[in-house]
């Protein structure tokens, strides 16, 4: 499940394009979403996790809650790069 | 553009009948929910069964919105309970479905229409408020707390939301006959009328009049307002 959420958020992240997230290249797993060397501003970031949740919904079929407290944790959040989103993803769909 | 898409909470009795009924007449398609059914229908109202405090309820009603219709225009957050109690009375469980209803509810429908309203870049949301917050309302402690809490809702969402074409404003009503006032004794609300500037009770047109404005599409430079009725 989760290399296609991967694929899922690879493919969100190409459709809402450079005007809604300023990105310039295509994400992967690997890519930091935010951060240092991240790929996204925060207004990006927060576009992005909502889009996917949408998408994720639309997919599965159920709603799904990617709200998380340690959102802005260099370390600990879920959001950290593609992986770690797809993974903690996963885990909302199967927890729900 | 298409008729307005728009979610009113606690719709079954009281000022959120009164709206939902309102917008139908004037071709907005109407989202309501409440924990009973609502005894009443309208062309263009679609009812959902839920409590405003339970998050998977709450999502469920999103989906089923982004589905039909994939955007939303309006939120009326007006489901709200009240309790009039002196605090050294008033028990944790009471505060807590205050908290619950008042709070949370208005938290978890402004952050799931807004994901909605985004992406059209417009969206204008109305939370509730009451006369009781700035006249310090002896008697209802919790109730005032909450309130409060839900225009500092508004004061910050109007700031994370203003990026999104999104409008985040607060009504707050004086005393309105519903069932929310009737167990409250009538001196009491004698009272709170006399420390009104404009002394009456009141009425259901006075809060759709200043919702209305918020709702127009030319109020979009208005955010982050918290508006009282009779001069408070
Ligand atoms: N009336 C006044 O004097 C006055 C003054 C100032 C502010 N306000 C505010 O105006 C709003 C509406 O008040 P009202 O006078 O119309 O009250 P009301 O007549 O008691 O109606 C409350 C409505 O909210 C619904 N509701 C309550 N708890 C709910 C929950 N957990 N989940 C979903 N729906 C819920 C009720 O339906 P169910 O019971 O079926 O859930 C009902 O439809 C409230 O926010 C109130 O604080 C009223």
């Amino acid at each position: 499940m989760q290399q296609e959420i991967i694929e899922l958020i690879v493919e969100t992240a190409r459709e809402l394009g450079e005007d809604e997230l300023s990105l310039t290249e295509e994400l992967n797993a690997d890519t930091r979403l935010f951060g240092k060397e991240g790929a996204l501003d925060s207004m990006g970031l927060v576009t992005l996790i909502i889009a996917v949740e949408q998408a994720i919904e639309d997919r599965f079929e159920s709603p799904v809650a990617l709200a998380d407290e340690k959102a802005l944790s260099q370390t600990r959040s879920p959001y950290r790069s593609v992986a770690t989103l797809a993974e903690y993803a996963a885990s909302q769909i199967q927890g729900s | 553009m298409s008729e307005p898409v728009t979610v009113i909470t606690g719709t079954r009795k009281g000022i959120g009948r009164h709206l939902a009924e309102y917008y139908c007449d004037r071709g907005h398609i109407v989202f309501g929910c409440s924990r009973g059914e609502p005894g009443w229908e309208r062309d263009n109202y679609n009812h959902f069964v839920a409590d405003v405090s339970d998050e998977g309820q709450v999502k469920s009603i999103f989906s089923t919105i982004r589905r039909e219709h994939g955007r939303l225009d309006n939120l009326l957050n007006n489901a709200g309970i009240a309790s009039m109690n002196h605090s050294l009375l008033t028990p944790v469980n009471t505060v807590r479905k205050i908290m619950d209803t008042n709070v949370i509810g208005s938290f978890l429908f402004c952050r799931e229409a807004a994901k909605l309203m985004k992406k059209n870049k417009y969206g204008r949301i109305v939370n509730f408020s009451t006369v009781a917050v700035p006249l310090k309302l002896e008697g209802e402690a919790a109730y005032v707390a909450s309130k409060s809490a839900v225009e500092g809702l508004t004061n910050v969402l109007s700031r994370e939301f203003a990026g999104f074409g999104i409008t985040v404003n607060t009504i707050g009503p004086v005393p309105i006959d519903t069932d929310l006032i009737r167990a409250v004794p009538k001196d009491k609300i004698e009272s709170l009328v006399e420390r009104q500037s404009i002394k009456r009770l009141g009425q259901m047109d006075d809060v759709v009049n200043v919702i209305d404005f918020f709702l127009r599409a030319e109020s979009e430079f208005v955010t982050g307002q918290s508006l009282y009725l009779g001069g408070v």
